[in-house]
């Protein structure tokens, strides 16, 4: 755990990604072969099961740190981090342990068997046992809320280094669902072929904004310097669903998405078309709900993910299917080194033979002759239900992760409306004890109602003063968010809009951001909720 | 009604009208007693000053030609009646509480204060008082330091390993007291310690106090880079980032300052090392400093005043919070660094009322006075 700790200690101490580099093939050079494992299933989003739940340990944290529950919560909200919090707020120890990772992990595993009871000694005198910057890795694997401001990328990469394996094999061998207990660092690092495991996906390929900003518009003619020639691309619709993996191997089905988590079991309308599928066969794309043949808006699908039992009028009423993109196993082989257009055509072929049409889709080809035309028909986009358009390079093999080059996303710019700031809240990580969650509102007559959160979008001097701000124009503390003073307007952009009951205002939106601070504009002048409701296009 | 109290909080600082003087006032007034030469304690524009010797030269030096009185710690001064004597507050050089004393009544201002001794500044004494206004700028539980000598364990073997991988070593601390408080405690083995104007420039006010410090060499044009990368910067939290810091390239840049506690706070101020290193009470030292005065009630001025007010309440003190525009020194966490770029037309619009824009500082100042302040 010593080692763990000061893994984290010293990735905090460095914004330079060599140096980053360096401290994790230390780590890997120093700790025994279980712990790598653990390490890789925590820096790659693997988390372990949470064993007590995380009110029962902050309870016991308040208890230990011998204050009272209100100055626990307003502690957590300075720091911005509960593990951090807990860490900080026990008294300072000296002792340190020389328990490893995998030890550790062990121990945590171990609890699902113990009373509540037990499970408190143990936290009690592990607590004891471990320096602050152990604690605080340990409350991390406790909570289950890891997050490393590390790119898994660069573990990756150290990792290459380190095994001479090159990176993208790496990737794909840390992909799917497997478990730091029993996939070996040996197994790792030996040469492998598909049938090791038959539910890992692919790593996804990831496509670039061709233009960085939407205050920064491409014009055709920047189009035709940066990507060249228009036939040596092909052009789709960007899809707003949720981005998949879908699998056929050995007579299982397994579907993926982009989070590397196994949904198969939540999109039980397309098991028929994927059993239908001929064995050794991957396909990438995109779900989204369908209401008699057309897609439907994100919204309508996000309200069935969260959802244990899916009720038949779900199903029947909006189901799902996929819009397939790409094909990167055929027949048992790997054929994500052929072409864009070569892998179109065996994806085609097998759509051409589902009897599933409804639920294989296959995304159109957008024709175009220049990037003109293209540009007109990137404006029916909403109409589409789309984000925008998806370029592909016709010769272009399908990588790994977000690569520039051979795949674009040109997405349409967002709507926008100025809106007034009235509560602000302190954000997390980085930002914790800094007002960077703000709620907008418009008028409505001469109220102002809240319409949408938005967190990014500022830069660090500009959360700054907004800030500043928060803090000298607050008008009330409910908890950890403030009512401030209407005055700082805002314009907020957004991918979409629909109408929802669940908000006060009526409407919800996609994406929701800052896309600039309005200092010439007072909060008179910000929108309205007539000119939001316009937006619905009704 | 009960009478008035000694002393009182106003919108132009902390007011005895029996005395007729200001503690730290933040508008221009008559007469002055002024706990430290930091920018949010020490205002250009009063007539008269009090202070302690040790403060004599720097408010000289930061805030030009000043009618100034400087005394010793626990010499006593009266004032229409009203006694006056300064304590040490252990938290710079120079900085003092300020015990008011009318008819038996005894009020403290503590000004900022840390109980640690930090081997530079006079250490902080507990005084018995009725009424305690105190800072507490870390009144939260997380805020627990460590003592001194582990952090400076830490600062000199990261300068040695700097050393050893040939990359200047640039350390960051407010000019007056952090940054003779790492120059006191480095490991002088390793090499030269160079400073930046703003930090030599106060340097020099302190040692013609007669204050004994650390050599340093301040650093030119002319200085040698190769020579400046074999020792240790020390740099004021306005230089990070600008192109006077880049010059050193390759370096390590280390930030000392009690913000530096947290995680989230480190990061943002992406130093490559944060050294929590305060001159303020942590959160034990602050209840401990207020347990010890004995007082019958305690006013907070700046910091996590709500928090901290509402605990010491729960613990069977009589604690108030009190509003005032004392701002936080080490330069992290609500105050912009910089001057709010607000266009004058619409300053309205957002919000920076202008009168306090001008009142306020804004982080570290540079060791001159405001001209641009309109008094």
């Amino acid at each position: 755990m010593k080692a763990f700790a000061q893994l984290f200690l010293s990735l905090d101490e460095t914004n330079k990604t060599n140096e980053k580099v360096k401290i994790l093939k230390d780590y890997f050079n120093t700790v025994p072969d279980t712990d790598k494992m653990h390490m890789l299933a925590l820096f790659s989003g693997r988390k372990p099961k949470r064993q007590i739940n995380s009110t029962l340990v902050r309870n016991w944290a308040i208890e230990a740190s011998k204050i009272p529950a209100w100055l626990f919560e307003e502690s957590y909200h300075v720091v911005g981090d509960l593990a951090e919090t807990m860490a900080l707020l026990l008294a300072q120890n000296r002792g340190s342990s020389h328990k490893t990772l995998t030890e550790w992990i062990a121990e945590i595993n171990a609890l699902s068997t113990k009373t509540e009871e037990e499970k408190k000694l143990w936290l009690m005198d592990s607590w004891a046992m471990l320096d602050s910057s152990e604690r605080f890795v340990f409350n991390k694997l406790l909570t289950g809320s890891f997050r490393v401001g590390v790119s898994q990328s660069l573990v990756i990469k150290a990792l290459a280094d380190i095994t001479g394996i090159e990176a993208p094999a790496l990737t794909h061998r840390i992909m799917g669902s497997w478990m730091p207990e029993t996939y070996t660092y040996e197994q790792l690092v030996r040469e492998q072929s598909a049938s090791d495991d038959i539910s890992r996906p692919y790593p996804f390929f990831l496509a670039y904004p061709i233009q960085e900003t939407s205050e920064k518009q491409k014009s055709t003619d920047e189009l035709k310097i940066d990507l060249g020639d228009e036939d040596q691309w092909q052009a789709e619709w960007k899809w707003d669903g949720i981005r998949s993996q879908l699998i056929k191997r050995g007579g299982e089905i397994f579907i993926w998405s982009r989070g590397e988590d196994l949904a198969t079991d939540k999109f039980p309308e397309l098991h028929p078309f994927l059993q239908a599928l001929p064995d050794g066969t991957v396909i990438d794309g995109e779900l989204l709900s369908f209401q008699n043949g057309q897609p439907m808006p994100f919204n309508v699908l996000q309200t069935r993910i969260g959802r244990k039992n899916l009720s038949k009028k779900i199903l029947e009423e909006s189901p799902v299917a996929v819009i397939a993109y790409d094909c990167l196993e055929y027949k048992g082989e790997d054929i994500r080194h052929k072409t864009q257009a070569e892998r179109r055509v065996i994806l085609e072929g097998l759509q051409a033979a589902t009897p599933f049409p409804e639920m294989f889709r296959l995304s159109a080809l957008i024709p175009f002759n220049t990037w003109e035309e293209l540009g007109q028909t990137r404006e029916q986009s909403r109409a589409m239900i789309a984000e925008g358009i998806m370029l592909k390079r016709k010769s272009a093999a399908y990588q790994v992760g977000r690569k520039r080059g051979d795949w674009w996303k040109w997405k349409i710019d967002p709507l926008s409306v100025d809106a007034v700031m009235i509560y602000a809240q302190k954000g997390h990580g980085r930002r914790a004890d800094l007002y960077t969650d703000y709620t907008f509102a418009v008028w409505d007559g001469d109220k102002l109602v809240p319409f949408a959160k938005a967190y990014s979008g500022l830069t660090d001097a500009e959360i700054n003063k907004v800030d500043y701000f928060v803090k000298r124009n607050t008008l009330e503390k409910f908890g950890p968010v403030r009512t401030v003073k209407p005055e700082l307007v805002f314009e907020i952009g957004f991918e979409g809009i629909n109408k929802s009951t669940r908000h006060k205002s009526g409407i919800a939106l996609r994406f929701p951001r800052i896309l600039r601070w309005r200092l010439d504009k007072p909060k008179e002048e910000a929108d309205t909720i007539e000119s939001l409701r316009a937006l619905l296009g009704e | 009604m009960s009478k008035k109290p000694l002393l009182e909080f106003t919108d132009k600082g902390i007011y005895c009208a029996t005395g007729k003087f200001y503690i730290d006032p933040w508008k221009p007034v008559d007469d002055a007693v002024i706990t430290h030469a930091h920018a949010d304690h020490a205002y250009l524009g009063h007539k008269r000053y009090l202070a302690h010797h040790f403060s004599r030269e720097v408010l000289l030096y930061r805030l030009g030609e000043i009618n100034l009185q400087t005394v010793e710690y626990g010499e006593k001064v009266i004032k229409n009646g009203v006694e006056i004597s300064l304590f040490p507050a252990g938290h710079v050089i120079g900085s003092a509480q300020v015990r008011v004393e009318y008819k038996g009544e005894v009020w403290v201002v503590s000004g900022d204060y840390k109980v640690e001794n930090d081997g530079i500044s006079t250490p902080f004494e507990p005084v018995r008082c009725h009424h305690f206004i105190s800072e507490c700028t870390f009144g939260m539980p997380v805020y627990q330091w460590k003592p001194q000598a582990d952090i400076f364990n830490d600062v000199n073997s990261w300068w040695r390993s700097n050393v050893d991988h040939n990359q200047a070593t640039v350390i960051v601390g407010y000019s007056l007291g952090k940054a003779q408080r790492i120059l006191q405690n480095l490991d002088l083995s390793i090499g030269n310690v160079y400073t930046h104007g703003v930090i030599e420039n106060t340097n020099e006010a302190l040692r013609r106090n007669g204050i004994k410090l650390n050599p340093t060499i301040r650093i030119t044009q002319d200085t040698p880079k190769e020579e400046v990368r074999k020792g240790i910067i020390l740099a004021p939290p306005s230089s990070v980032g600008t192109p006077w810091m880049r010059k050193f390239n390759p370096y390590s840049f280390g930030y000392c300052s009690g913000w530096m506690a947290i995680r989230g706070a480190k990061r943002r101020r992406a130093a490559d090392r944060g050294f929590v290193l305060s001159d303020h009470a942590d959160w034990d030292g602050l209840i401990s400093a207020i347990d010890a005065t004995g007082c019958e009630s305690v006013y907070l001025t700046h910091g996590y005043t709500a928090t901290f007010t509402r605990y010491l309440n729960e613990i069977g003190f009589d604690a108030h919070e009190v509003h005032t525009l004392y701002g936080d020194d080490e330069g992290i966490n609500s105050v912009p660094e910089e001057e709010p770029t607000v266009h004058p037309t619409t300053s309205k619009a957002n919000g920076f009322e202008k009168s306090e824009a001008q009142v306020l500082s804004f982080g570290e100042d540079l060791g001159e006075a405001k001209k641009e302040v309109k008094i």
